[in-house]
């Protein structure tokens, strides 16, 4: 497979916070690629200096195959769909989308003419001449998509590009991007602090935190092995265990909540605790259980039944043994630059 | 439903606006007098013969023109430096940044006077002649500061992203300035220029020390004033030149009303 970007020991420094910590990864060429992180975890940093807009204090970008550490933005085959749009507000639709193809000295007609395929494309014809003040928010957003791809660039950055639509549209949107990727096969970057959207979109995530990648793999391999608590509660929740366990020697270990199972009565035995029902949410399809057990809590998540048991009751927990994930121990807090 | 104003408060601003125009009647009054002499009241008579003689004046020509050309060139310098500083302020961070903002207000804030000695005593030391080119820096000093104001208070209402997204899409400094900040600017640049132009074209003190010989408008009135006769032509020139310029103030508030509704609309973006 062909490498778009790689970063080799990247690092972005501001003050004495490191933004981005000696990050290393490979995204492959027409790859969907996220990067999912709390508020702070460097994803932005890292995004922003792929696309030429931060200077990396050390370390490497590469693109396509040519270092371009210290390209300006506009010397990168690389488009960016920015958080807030950044669309031009005193230009109509079509300009804003043309930009791109003006500033590089085509023609008005031809530009025009591209800016309206690409407007199409995102299913905005017929808004070529409203100003981007008269769009909803879902339309500017199809704006910036089709202002960021009309150079055709071999890759595409998005920031948080849904952040500001509302649920229903998030979804829609979400299902379109993906697909409008797989049709034109650009490598996408997909900055995320939703771990809904990067497990549902992407082929591979990198899971941030104080600056550094803390697991890099696939959705699938995100949500069922994760390697350390941080990514075990990040992605999805999960219930931490500690301690001993038969068979899997000391540790820690994730739990996700619906591979736990629950039963009315005291049963103990291996794998087995026995509790108290603290609460009970109903969520539809599923029910989430509070249990109290010795030494902590457990939640466990089930499909809902025709009865539901109150609080107070003694229940029994179990789970296979194979659903027990050992961690590692995860990155700590470094907000101290060492420089 | 608004509330009415009381009597009193409707008798205080009517009283108000009164006291700040009626020295603007008074001159208007005094342009049609046959008196030349005195300001006596009420007029002897009135004539028109005044808009005759001072149109045939050379030195009122001579003045105006003078002060318009110092105006115009003071204001377009003005225009480059106060955006080029507004720029450099809002992007960079470095030490002695306070300092450097406060030593750009301080020609509007310290009096005239002292502006004017300044300059002069600078003018002497580097051995120039006063001539129209140091009426204009002297008037490109404080003209700057309200481009300056204008266009700073703009800049920080521009998103960066904005900038960002014209040179992700390839645009290079050059045309991102030309197609994506100067339209966000360019009704500042608009408003602090028309500032910047009015306060160059009535300032009387810093001029009398960068003057040398010529003469400005304001000084020309200054001059006309302690002459024993043909007083109304003061007045004539005054009045006329309020009518040329409210043509220049109409079409900006036109002009700014519109222009805020459109960067207005955008913020949201």
């Amino acid at each position: 497979m062909q490498t778009a970007v790689q970063l080799i020991n990247l690092t972005c420094i501001f003050g004495n916070v490191r933004a981005v910590d000696r990050v290393n990864l490979e995204v492959y060429s027409g790859e969907f690629f996220s990067m999912l992180g709390p508020s702070g975890s460097g994803k932005t940093t890292c995004l922003r200096l792929i696309g030429g807009f931060e200077a990396p204090s050390s370390g490497q970008i590469v693109l396509f195959g040519q270092d371009a550490s210290r390209l300006p933005p506009y010397a990168r085959d690389v488009n960016t769909v920015f958080q807030d749009y950044a669309l031009f507000p005193h230009m109509s639709v079509l300009d804003n989308v043309a930009y791109a193809l003006m500033v590089r000295g085509v023609p008005r007609a031809e530009r025009h003419r591209r800016a309206g395929e690409m407007l199409e494309l995102v299913k905005l014809s017929g808004m070529e001449h409203r100003r981007p003040s008269q769009l909803s928010g879902g339309q500017r957003q199809r704006v910036a998509l089709a202002r960021a791809l009309i150079n055709q660039p071999r890759l595409l950055l998005l920031d948080e590009p849904l952040g500001a639509l509302d649920l229903k549209l998030r979804e829609e949107m979400q299902i379109e991007l993906k697909a409008l990727q797989r049709s034109l096969g650009i490598t996408f970057i997909y900055v995320t602090h939703d771990q809904g959207e990067a497990l549902s979109m992407s082929d591979r995530v990198a899971v941030f935190n104080h600056g550094q990648i803390e697991q890099l793999d696939t959705p699938k391999g995100l949500y069922e092995h994760p390697q350390t608590e941080f990514v075990a509660r990040f992605v999805g929740s999960a219930n931490i265990l500690e301690g001993r366990l038969i068979g899997l020697g000391e540790g820690r270990f994730a739990l996700r909540p619906e591979r736990v199972r629950l039963v009315a009565g005291s049963e103990p035995g291996a794998h087995r605790l026995v509790g108290r029902l603290l609460d009970v949410h109903y969520l539809g399809s599923q029910t989430r259980y509070e249990v109290q057990v010795e030494g902590g809590r457990i939640t466990a998540l089930a499909p809902s039944q025709e009865e539901i048991l109150p609080a107070g009751s003694v229940v029994t927990l179990s789970w296979d043994a194979t659903s027990l994930r050992p961690l590692a121990d995860g990155i700590p807090a470094r907000p101290e630059a060492s420089v | 439903m608004k509330a009415k104003p009381s009597l009193a408060l409707r008798i205080a601003a009517i009283a108000g606006i009164a006291f700040l125009h009626f020295p603007l009647l008074i001159i208007l009054l005094y342009a049609f007098t046959t008196e030349d002499r005195t300001y006596q009241f009420p007029p002897p008579g009135l004539t028109l013969k005044w808009f005759g003689v001072a149109f045939a004046r050379q030195d009122m020509w001579a003045a105006l023109g003078l002060s318009l050309r110092v105006a115009l060139v003071a204001t377009a310098v003005a225009l480059v430096l106060g955006t080029m500083v507004a720029g450099a302020m809002y992007r960079f961070n470095f030490l002695g940044k306070d300092v450097v903002t406060l030593s750009l207000i301080l020609p509007i804030a310290l009096p005239g006077i002292l502006t004017g000695i300044a300059l002069l005593t600078t003018i002497n030391r580097l051995g120039l002649e006063p001539s129209f080119w140091t009426i204009v820096i002297g008037h490109a000093t404080f003209c700057m500061v309200t481009v300056y104001n204008n266009v700073v208070a703009r800049f920080r209402r521009l998103t960066p992203s904005q900038i960002e997204a014209s040179m992700d899409l390839g645009a290079d400094g050059f045309q991102t300035f030309r197609y994506v900040i100067l339209p966000g600017i360019a009704t500042a640049l608009l408003a602090g220029g028309m500032l910047a132009f009015a306060l160059s074209f009535d300032e009387v003190i810093v001029t009398t020390f960068t003057a040398g010989q010529d003469k400005t408008l304001p000084i020309w009135f200054l001059s006309e004033l302690f002459k024993p006769r043909e007083r109304p032509v003061t007045n004539v020139v005054a009045i006329f030149v309020t009518a040329v310029t409210f043509v220049p103030i109409l079409l900006a508030q036109r002009l700014t009303q519109s222009g805020e509704e459109l960067h207005g609309g955008g913020k949201t973006t």
